[in-house]
């Protein structure tokens, strides 16, 4: 049951991870100037957000075997093709959260004070400097709250990679109920490695959040 | 290319599977809210043991996916001889009504808070100014307190409706013909994942859509005092 905890934290990170980068991309492109980028990723937010995981976890189980079982045959393979469910599984998941991340993201970079970015401009900065420097760092510490819950969502979401045959956390306990005929206790043990694992990762949230606000006066 | 004929044939199909998700979404809700207000007023009690009770309900339910919710009500509770043997039974081993239970219990959580940040969002003024009109105990709620905190607690209630629209789909995972479970069973007979998966994202987007629409016009229903005063008519020269 560790060791499929262990697997849910690794599909989690690795989700978290592509979520990560969609939602940086979702929120540039929401943030850019650019018409047609802006309406994809509208679009992309509003569709992920409409549609249940689990029937996204679904397509892109079930469509990506299909079209790689396609392109296998035209190279003269036969027979289905299984994708890895872990890769498959992050990257559904890793979409799905994307979309959260985006909008977390987007209000991160707006709620950065115009006067900092013109002050930084006074100071001669411009472009990456000016990125790096003042809006990447105080984008982050306005993002960290947002992205914290996220994670948890993330991390919760992972528990229906398991529909789909990766043996992490919930699929572990399944197995186990099954050969022992003891599902509750397998399942309160997986419920409780959960609890820890989400409480725990707010412990550490909350402490980055704690870092990342050292500079803060409060009333 | 897209067959369109078979999106033509399965969207009836899965539209029939409407009513069982809106039954599922309904009946949780509205089991959520019987949980919800007594979880909120716990967790705001002077008393601890209530407090504490309140919060281990939440963090629990929070904390978990909802699918170990779901499998530790269906699987597990058989588990165990006194609940195959209780009155109970008939109930608990049923799919829809486990599915129902964990869904409403999950939801319960996440409403808790949300009509807790609902209740603490009400000016003290206004509760001081309604105990010097003289009013007490339920009146107080009833006239007060209940209508700002309805309208504070509005807009985030109005994600967790959207929420539980899609959480739903995981009662396909017991067996339920909902939604979900019509498209799975569609996408393994004709292995055409993207149309029926179109279809079927199609249901949900009407669904969610309609939901967060309406809770939007019973949110502007609720707060005249917020929108604009309407131009004033010209007076007659």
């Amino acid at each position: 049951m560790v060791r499929g905890a262990l697997v849910t934290l690794a599909v989690a990170a690795a989700a978290f991870a592509c979520a990560l980068v969609f939602g940086t991309l979702s929120a540039a492109a929401k943030l850019s100037g650019v018409r047609p980028a802006r309406w994809a990723a509208e679009g992309y937010t509003i569709f992920v957000r409409g549609i249940p995981d689990l029937l996204v976890i679904y397509l892109f189980f079930f469509g990506g075997s299909m079209a790689v079982t396609w392109v296998a045959k035209m190279f003269g393979h036969q027979g289905f093709v299984e994708l890895p469910a872990f890769a498959i599984g992050t990257f559904a998941v890793g979409l799905v959260s994307g979309a959260y991340a985006g909008e977390v993201i987007r209000g991160a970079f707006e709620a950065v004070p115009k006067g900092q970015i013109e002050a930084a401009r006074a100071c001669g900065m411009s472009g990456l400097l000016l990125f790096r420097r003042i809006r990447a760092p105080l984008a982050l510490r306005y993002a960290l709250p947002g992205l914290g819950n996220v994670w948890q969502v993330t991390l919760k979401e992972t528990a229906l990679i398991s529909v789909i045959g990766l043996v992490e956390l919930m699929r572990q306990a399944t197995i186990a109920s099954g050969s022992t005929q003891q599902p509750f206790t397998f399942y309160l043990v997986a419920f409780t490695l959960y609890l820890a694992l989400t409480l725990l990762s707010n412990k550490g949230f909350a402490a980055a959040e704690a870092r990342a606000m050292r500079g803060v006066r409060r009333a | 290319m897209l067959d369109f004929r078979l999106m033509a044939e399965a969207f009836p199909a899965i539209l029939g599977g409407v009513g069982n998700t809106l039954a599922l979404v309904s009946g949780s809700l509205a089991i959520g809210i019987f949980l919800a207000v007594p979880t909120a007023l716990a967790s705001l009690s002077a008393y601890r043991p209530l407090r504490g009770a309140a919060s281990l309900y939440v963090t629990c339910f929070r904390g978990t996916p909802l699918l170990v919710q779901i499998f530790l009500i269906y699987y597990g509770l058989g588990q165990f001889a006194a609940v195959r043997e209780s009155i109970l039974w008939p109930v608990l081993r049923e799919p829809w009504w486990c599915a129902l239970l964990a869904l409403s219990l999950n939801t319960g959580a996440y409403t808790g808070e949300i009509v807790r940040g609902g209740l603490l969002s009400v000016p003290a003024g206004q509760i001081e100014a309604a105990r010097a009109a003289g009013m007490s105990g339920l009146l107080l709620y009833r006239r007060i307190v209940g209508p700002v905190a309805l309208r504070q607690a509005l807009p985030a209630y109005s994600n967790e409706v959207v929420s539980m629209i899609k959480a739903t789909a995981l009662a396909s995972t017991v067996t339920i013909m909902e939604v979900t479970g019509i498209a799975r069973r569609f996408i393994s007979e004709t292995f055409k994942p993207v149309e029926i998966f179109l279809v079927a994202g199609a249901v949900y987007l009407a669904l969610t859509f309609l939901a967060a629409r309406g809770l939007r016009i019973l949110e502007w229903r609720l707060s005249p005092h917020l929108r604009h005063a309407p131009a004033p008519i010209p007076a007659a020269k």
